[in-house]
C-alpha cells in the first residue's frame, strides 16, 4: 500500500547485532549468537513490519482527532467496516470446523486421490487473487455452469473469503495431528471411553493451539482481502463493498490520510480478534 | 552469402545516411531512453505509435520503457519518484497532480490540443441483438433495467460515464436537480459497481446486467477481441479526453514524441484501436471491430465536452466527486441505503 512509502520515524534498532542484550532484565543473559539473532529478527521484522505499521497510524491521525473520528464514522465506511469484519468471523468459524475436518480426513483416512487432495488444498495460496475472482465469477455469477449465481450479493463476499482461507486451518492442524500419539486414543478407548470422548478429551486439546492459529491466520486474510472478490461482489455501497475498497477509493481521492484511518481500525479489530482467540485457546486447553 | 549480406548492410548504411542527410537531422548512433508512464488502455496503441515512430528519422534512434497500470494509480507513482518523460493519463486531474508536484509544467495544456492526446466517448454496451432495445439515456431508468458501470469513487476514469448522465439531462433542458433525480434512478439500477473499467468490461462480458456504461474503444477493442457485445451511441454524450504532457526534465526527445503523437500518422494508430482522432485529415481506413467500417466513428448529434458543459476538471471534481459532498459520490452512497 503507498501509504507505507511516508516517511516513518526512524528504525529503532536498539538491539545492536554485536553487543549481547545482557542487559535485557530478563534474567536470560544472552550469548553472542542469539544475541546476534535477535537482533537480526528484530531489525528484520521492523523494517517489513513495525515501521511500516506505525507509518499507516501515524498517517492515520495526521489530519487530527476530529478528522479521524469522522472518517471511521462515515456511513458507507462504517457499512463496509461491519460487512468485513462480520462476513469474515463467520467465515473463521466455517473454517474452523471445515479444515479441522479435511485435515482429520487427509491424515487419519487413506483413500484413492489423497496426495491430488493434499496439494489441491494449497491452490488458493497460490493462485492470484484477481484470477480466484475470474474463476469464482465463472462458476457463481450469471452464466455458472452449475446453476448457482451469488454475483453482487453478500453470499460472494463470504464465498470469496471461504476460498482465500480454506488451506489456513487445514494446514496448521494436519502437521500436529500427524504428529499425535495415537497410544493415549488407544488406552482411552481400552477404558471404554466412547469416540465422542476420546476426541473430546484426547485429541481436541492438542489440536486446539493449531487450530487457533489457523482460525487467527484465516480471520486476518479474510479482512484484508480485495481480489478475489471485486468482480463478484459488486461493490454495492452498503450492501457488497467490502473495507479494502474503501480504502482504495480513499486512496484514489487522494485522501491518504482517510485510508489509513480505515486501515488503522482493521489493524485494530484483527489485534483484538486476534488476542481473542489466543486467550480462548488457552483456557479452552488449560480446561481440557 | 556473406557477402551479399555484407553488401546489403552498406547499402542500408548509404540510404540511411542519405535519408537522414536529407531530413538534417545529425546521423550519430547515440540512442535516447524514453520513459513512457501511462493508464493500461492505450498501452497498445502507444507500442504501435512507437513502432511507427522508430521508422523515421527522429524516432530512429529512441528506445522506450513503459509503465501501464491504473491511472491515478500511475500519477501517485510518478509523483513518488516513477521515472517518466511522457505521461498519458485517462483524466486531468491525474496530470494536475504532477503539476501540483512540480515535475509538469503549467502551461502543459496550453497548445492547440488543450493537452489532450486521445479520445473517444461514452456508448451503451449491451447484450447481442439488444434484446432490452436500449436506445438512449431514458431507457436505462426503466424498471428491471441492470446497469454495470465502474465505480466513480475508486476508479478515475468511471467518472466520464457518470459525468455523461449527468450532462445530459441538463444538455436537454433539464435542471440540475432533474439531473441528480436522474442519476439517483440510474444508480438504483446499478447492480455492480467494479472497480476499473477493464473489471467492468469483464464482469458485463461474464453475464452480469443488461447494460455497460462503457468507452467507444473499450467496446471496440472488445469486439476485436472477439467478445460478442453490441453497442449504442446515445443521441447526447460525453466526450471523453485522455491527457498527455511531457514532464519538465524529460529528455528533449519527448517533445518530439508527443508531436509525432498528435500527428495523423500517430492520431491513425489511436484509430486502429478504437479511438477517435483528435484532429481531423486521418486515415480511418481499415479499422476493425467498429459496426461500419465506412464510418467507424459516427458523428454524435450532441457532443458533451469538459470545456463546454463542466468548466474545468477542478470545477467538476469538487462538485461531483469530492469525497463528502459531491454529487455522485452522495447519489452512490444514498442508492446503497434505499437498496437495503
Amino acid at each position: 500500500m503507498s501509504v507505507a512509502t511516508t516517511a516513518g520515524p526512524r528504525p529503532e534498532t536498539g538491539a545492536d547485532p554485536r553487543r549481547p542484550a545482557a542487559d535485557s532484565g530478563a534474567g536470560y543473559p544472552l550469548t553472542r549468537a542469539s544475541g546476534l539473532g535477535l537482533g537480526v529478527a528484530m531489525l528484520w521484522f521492523s523494517l517489513l513490519v513495525l515501521i511500516p505499521l506505525a507509518a499507516v497510524i501515524v498517517a492515520a491521525t495526521g489530519a487530527g482527532w476530529s478528522r479521524f473520528w469522522q472518517t471511521i464514522t462515515n456511513e458507507q465506511t462504517a457499512a463496509a467496516i461491519r460487512l468485513t469484519v462480520g462476513t469474515a468471523l463467520l467465515v473463521t468459524v466455517v473454517n474452523v470446523v471445515m479444515g479441522t475436518v479435511i485435515a482429520w480426513v487427509l491424515v487419519r483416512d487413506r483413500f484413492p486421490g489423497q496426495r491430488v487432495l493434499e496439494m489441491l488444498i494449497d491452490i488458493p495460496f497460490a493462485l492470484p487473487t484477481i484470477v480466484a475472482g475470474l474463476v469464482l465469477l465463472s462458476l457463481y455469477g450469471p452464466k455458472s455452469p452449475l446453476g448457482i449465481n451469488v454475483a453482487n450479493t453478500r453470499a460472494a463476499v463470504f464465498l470469496a473469503f471461504l476460498f482465500v482461507t480454506l488451506p489456513f486451518v487445514v494446514r496448521a492442524v494436519q502437521p500436529v495431528l500427524a504428529e499425535l500419539d495415537r497410544e493415549a486414543e488407544e488406552a482411552a478407548a481400552s477404558l471404554g471411553a466412547s469416540r465422542f470422548t476420546i476426541f473430546r478429551r484426547i485429541i481436541l486439546p492438542s489440536i486446539t493451539p493449531a487450530i487457533a492459529a489457523g482460525a487467527a491466520l484465516s480471520f486476518a486474510r479474510g479482512v484484508s482481502e480485495y481480489g478475489s472478490l471485486v468482480l463478484l461482489s459488486g461493490n454495492l455501497p452498503h450492501k457488497t463493498e467490502v473495507t479494502s475498497v474503501r480504502i482504495l477509493s480513499a486512496i484514489e481521492n487522494d485522501n491518504l490520510e482517510g485510508a489509513a484511518a480505515v486501515a488503522t481500525v482493521l489493524l485494530v479489530i484483527s489485534l483484538i480478534v486476534i488476542v481473542t482467540v489466543d486467550v480462548l485457546q488457552r483456557r479452552l486447553v488449560r480446561r481440557g | 552469402m556473406k557477402l551479399r549480406t555484407r553488401v546489403t548492410a552498406a547499402l542500408a548504411l548509404v540510404a540511411g545516411l542519405a535519408l537522414s542527410a536529407c531530413t538534417g537531422s545529425p546521423s550519430s548512433g547515440e540512442t535516447v531512453t524514453l520513459h513512457i508512464v501511462g493508464f493500461a488502455v492505450p498501452e497498445a496503441a502507444n507500442k504501435a505509435i512507437a513502432a511507427e515512430w522508430q521508422k523515421t528519422p527522429e524516432g530512429r534512434n529512441v528506445r522506450f520503457e513503459t509503465s501501464y497500470g491504473a491511472s491515478g494509480d500511475q500519477s501517485r507513482a510518478v509523483v513518488n519518484g516513477l521515472k517518466a518523460d511522457y505521461v498519458h493519463f485517462s483524466v486531468t486531474s491525474d496530470v494536475t497532480r504532477l503539476v501540483d508536484a512540480g515535475l509538469v509544467d503549467e502551461s502543459w495544456d496550453d497548445g492547440w490540443n488543450k493537452g489532450i492526446v486521445s479520445s473517444s466517448i461514452v456508448v451503451l454496451a449491451v447484450r447481442p441483438g439488444n434484446p432490452k432495445n436500449i436506445q438512449d439515456w431514458d431507457d436505462l431508468i426503466q424498471p428491471g433495467i441492470e446497469i454495470v458501470t465502474p465505480n466513480p469513487a475508486s476508479s478515475g476514469a468511471a467518472r466520464w460515464n457518470a459525468l455523461a448522465a449527468w450532462g445530459q439531462v441538463i444538455a436537454n433542458g433539464g435542471t440540475e436537480e432533474e439531473a441528480t433525480e436522474y442519476l439517483r434512478k440510474l444508480f438504483a439500477n446499478v447492480v455492480s459497481l467494479p472497480g476499473s473499467g477493464r473489471d467492468a468490461t469483464t464482469s458485463f462480458l461474464s453475464g452480469t446486467g443488461d447494460v455497460l456504461l462503457a468507452y467507444e474503444n473499450e467496446v471496440i477493442l472488445a469486439t476485436q477481441n472477439g467478445e460478442e457485445l453490441d453497442w449504442v451511441i446515445p443521441e447526447t454524450t460525453m466526450l471523453i479526453e485522455n491527457p498527455g504532457a511531457v514532464l519538465k526534465d524529460a529528455h528533449p526527445k519527448a517533445t518530439e514524441w508527443l508531436t509525432f503523437v498528435l500527428s495523423p500518422a500517430g492520431q491513425r494508430q489511436f484509430a486502429l484501436k478504437g479511438f477517435r482522432p483528435i484532429i481531423d485529415g486521418v486515415d480511418l481506413s481499415g479499422i476493425e471491430g467498429v459496426k461500419d467500417p465506412n464510418n467507424p466513428f459516427p458523428e454524435v448529434k450532441n457532443l458533451l465536452t469538459v470545456e463546454k458543459d463542466f468548466e474545468s476538471w477542478e470545477a467538476l471534481s469538487k462538485k461531483f466527486f469530492d469525497d463528502e459532498n459531491g454529487i455522485v459520490v452522495k447519489v452512490i452512497a444514498e442508492s446503497g441505503k434505499a437498496a437495503q
